[in-house]
């Protein structure tokens, strides 16, 4: 079939091709746009912690009327009051495992520092590595179900405990398998010496874990993967305890873990709301922005086909209604039904064709006008591609009733009223 | 003619209805999702105290060393304690207070209320009368209270509502950490938004429980929360927050003159200058005195999500707006015949054109109105998100009229193309056709 019908005909619909062709650019810049949001944000919100995210419990709590933790004694006093509750809640039934622990992967409460190849260099700027410390005993590794991929687990003699606020580096630690190629790239980290925060004290690697997340929600992306394990117990007038149950006891266990807690020791608040937290409950806080945001372009994305589908119909019923007679005519003169539906098919594919050109540029343009507003990567050339077909079939489809019906004209349309 | 035109309209309208409806539900789709972001950026960066705004000042000083100095850098966030208390002793301005938040436990006498975490204010007399802040019993401590380090506190209205129900509590003790304070006061309606006296509770957060003089806090070694700065080797060690290189609180002042503020502006500069030459301030000097407004936006309280939203919705009704553009156009042509039987009766160009864009304009109208529908719903959908600002996002008169002036607009504006090529149809060579 000759194109040139074609592009006569729509010499005479020019505002109307060009109306179209600018809706299926703009909705393909805004749909590829918006879906490779929709996949950042799901991606991120699948990436696993690394931590064993099932039957896990998070309890937080606050001692009233506890004694300072800036006081020796006052240290002790809080310390033996945590060990107290560590001892009651591994006693409760189908619990597992306990660690003290300062907090937890997307609990956004973190306890960030620097840590350096070398001793007191307090270098804030290029070379300095972030890292979240976590602080736990010797039951935190198994407990948070995190797997020593190098070294060892700490031992139950080589647990400390400190005042929250009290200086002091620990003998050893373990980090990430991440932290320790980004601070040792060239072989094993295990038995390596590292410094946190400038100190002088060093610190020996003795274990690496394959992945641990940090506590940072929403911001922190360029350590996210740099988690520093710590051997101390800390003591401040709040406690927080990881809680591992029996598999299908969760609930059970926190149901009944603030009250156990209460009965040893009823100085204390748990918060009734956030005091004991399922790790689900916490991914779900920490991601609910991020899926709210997807599924909020996913239903944008849908209705913008539809509008623009909807109008490639109302505008092609237009284009048949006033060529009925010409189709007669082509009828009449020996065109097959097949050659009118082409006819339609074929002017749908040249307007979406070149409106899908134009869209892959304004959809690059976009992406580059995000990337300087806000945090996006750059979009990939197959999201480009892959809507520029889906636009091209979304116009076929749309095209297909009123070219339908175009083919239906009889010739006999031909002989009324010339 | 208006009401001609209006009836001629509607006749139209009716004769294709599903064409009708796909304008307006695709006006209806944009304006919705448009003013349903528009509301929600409206509400998050409004200014949250309208009257006073433009005289209150957020004032910034450089003292850190020059550890990632460079030009244009801009000075720290936060004030250190002996800057801060230097500038409120100072008392340069109109009225100025400095301030930082915490939580703080309280153990309430009533029997019935189990203790818990408050969230606290540490501030200085001034706030209440430099933000307006109402109260419905009582008053703010004052000077003497604060340098005396008075155990008095205000609390806000709703912590009055849960522990007396209601009742003047002014007089009555209220136990914190173990100290007993007394009640002098409680706030009336109070809720700035965004929260811009302390952002890092939480730029719409709900507001504080209690509100005590900060050195009260610091005699009581009460917790500090938000954000602690330091430079050079020192730890934010809690304990001596009053003397290491940290920048931990936060300042405003009221300057009602433009040459108050030019003066405030000056004396920073001559305060960093000095305590430059005597070796504190390692930079040379380096102040913003920035007002409230400026402030915000220099914070950026939006949150990125919505600006983008915004922008994803302007770009659906673009779309939705051109899809208009081209239903009206086949609209109007093919009433083609219809208008030039008006044209050879004797309707101007001009009639035609007016009449069509009346019917873009009903068009619009009715779009308009299941835009605000959409929108409601929207923000409806908007407030069952978990976000801290969900609760302020609702429309207000001044959004309502907004949402229906630019749906009328918008369909005028797409009327406007298909109503110049419609009404150029010659009256004879049309009617000859039939």
């Amino acid at each position: 079939m000759s194109l040139h019908p074609i592009l006569a005909a729509l010499r005479k619909h020019k505002a109307g091709v060009v109306l179209i062709a600018l809706q299926i650019a703009l909705t393909l810049a805004i749909v590829c746009n918006a879906v490779f949001i929709i996949y950042s944000r799901v991606e991120k919100v699948h990436r696993p912690t690394g931590i064993d995210e099932s039957n896990l419990l998070l309890i937080t709590q606050q001692w009233v009327g506890a004694p300072s933790m800036d006081t020796p004694a006052g240290v002790q006093q809080l310390d033996s009051m945590l060990r107290q509750d560590l001892d009651t809640l591994r006693r409760q039934p189908d619990v597992t495992s306990v660690t003290s622990i300062t907090s937890l992967p997307l609990l956004n409460s973190s306890w960030v520092g620097g840590v350096a190849v070398k001793p007191g260099e307090q270098t804030p700027g290029k070379n300095d590595v972030h890292t979240a410390m976590y602080f736990g005993d010797e039951q935190m590794i198994g407990t948070l179900g995190l797997q020593i991929v190098e070294g060892r687990n700490f031992n139950a003699s080589e647990i400390a405990h400190k005042g929250m606020r009290d200086q002091g580096e620990p003998p050893i630690v373990i980090v990430t398998q991440d932290l320790a190629k980004r601070l040792f790239p060239d072989g094993s980290a295990v038995g390596k010496v590292v410094y946190f925060d400038g100190s002088s004290t060093p610190s020996t690697i003795i274990g690496v874990v394959r992945r641990m997340q940090t506590p940072a929600v929403g911001w922190g992306d360029n350590f996210t993967w740099y988690s520093t394990l710590m051997p101390f117990r800390i003591n401040a007038t709040f406690s927080r305890y990881a809680v591992r149950t029996r598999p299908g006891q969760l609930d059970a266990v926190a149901r009944t873990a603030a009250a156990a807690l209460y009965n040893g020791n009823p100085l204390r608040v748990i918060d009734e709301d956030d005091g004991v937290k399922r790790f689900g409950d916490i991914r779900g806080d920490a991601y609910r922005a991020d899926i709210g945001m997807a599924v909020l372009m996913g239903v944008v994305c849908l209705i913008l086909l539809a509008v623009t589908a909807a109008g490639i119909v109302g505008l092609t019923s237009f284009w048949v209604g006033q060529r009925h007679r010409q189709i007669g005519v082509r009828r009449a003169l020996g065109a097959r039904k097949i050659d009118i539906l082409h006819y339609f098919q074929l002017e749908n594919l040249m307007i979406a064709g070149v409106g899908a050109v134009v869209g892959v540029v304004m959809a690059i343009g976009l992406n580059r006008l995000l990337m300087s507003k806000f945090e996006m990567q750059s979009l990939p050339v197959y999201y480009v591609l892959l809507g520029l077909l889906v636009v091209m079939v979304l116009g076929q489809i749309a095209v297909f009733v009123p070219a339908r019906r175009a083919s239906n004209v009889p010739p006999v349309v031909a002989t009324r009223s010339v | 003619m208006f009401a001609y035109y209006f009836d001629l309209a509607f006749r139209s309208l009716k004769r294709n209805k599903a064409l009708t409806a796909l304008m307006v539900l695709a006006i209806a789709l944009g304006i919705g999702a448009c003013m349903t972001t528009l509301t929600v950026l409206h509400v998050l960066s409004g200014d949250p105290l309208p009257q006073r705004s433009g005289s209150l000042y957020y004032p910034q000083i450089d003292p850190r060393d020059m550890v990632d100095y460079g030009p244009n850098v801009e000075p720290p966030e936060q004030l250190s304690w002996v800057d801060g208390m230097y500038l409120l002793h100072a008392k340069r301005a109109a009225r100025q207070a400095l301030m930082t938040g915490g939580m703080v436990p309280l153990q309430p006498t009533q029997s019935t209320v189990d203790p818990f975490q408050a969230v606290a204010l540490y501030t200085s007399s001034d706030f209440f009368p430099m933000f307006g802040v109402p109260f419905k019993y009582g008053t703010g401590w004052v000077d003497t209270e604060d340098e005396g380090k008075a155990r008095v506190a205000v609390i806000s209205a709703s912590l009055n509502d849960k522990l007396f129900g209601g009742k003047n509590s002014v007089g009555q003790v209220l136990r914190l950490q173990e100290t007993a304070f007394r009640i002098i006061g409680v706030l009336g309606d109070w809720h700035p938004n965004p929260h811009f006296y302390e952002w890092y509770m939480g730029s719409y957060a709900s507001d504080e429980d209690v509100y005590l003089p900060l050195t009260t806090a610091r005699d009581l070694k009460m917790e500090h929360d938000g954000s602690t700065d330091c430079w050079g080797n020192s730890g934010g060690d809690p304990e001596h927050l009053e003397t290491v290189n940290c920048t931990w609180l936060q300042f405003w002042v009221q300057l009602d003159t433009p040459a108050s503020v030019a003066d405030y502006k000056s004396f920073l500069e001559h305060y960093s200058q000095d305590q430059h030459t005597a070796g504190r301030f390692l930079r040379p000097p380096n102040v913003r005195l920035r007002n409230l407004m400026q402030w915000l936006d220099y914070l950026q309280v939006v949150p990125s999500d919505t600006r983008l939203q915004m922008w994803l919705s302007l770009g659906f009704l673009a779309v939705c707006l051109i899809n208009t553009v081209g239903l009206m156009l086949a609209k109007f042509m093919r009433r083609a015949s219809e208008l030039s039987v008006r044209r050879a009766l004797g309707a101007s160009q001009r009639a035609l054109f007016g009449q069509l864009l009346i019917e873009s304009g009903v068009v619009g109208l009715l779009g308009g109105l299941g835009g605000l529908l959409l929108a409601l719903f929207g923000l409806w959908l908007v407030r069952q998100q978990p976000a801290d600002y969900a609760e302020l996002a609702r429309m207000d008169i001044a959004m309502l009229l907004t949402t229906l002036i630019i749906a009328v607009g918008a369909s005028l504006i797409a009327g406007l193309l298909p109503a110049w090529r419609a009404c150029h149809v010659a009256p004879a060579l049309q009617l000859k056709g039939n």
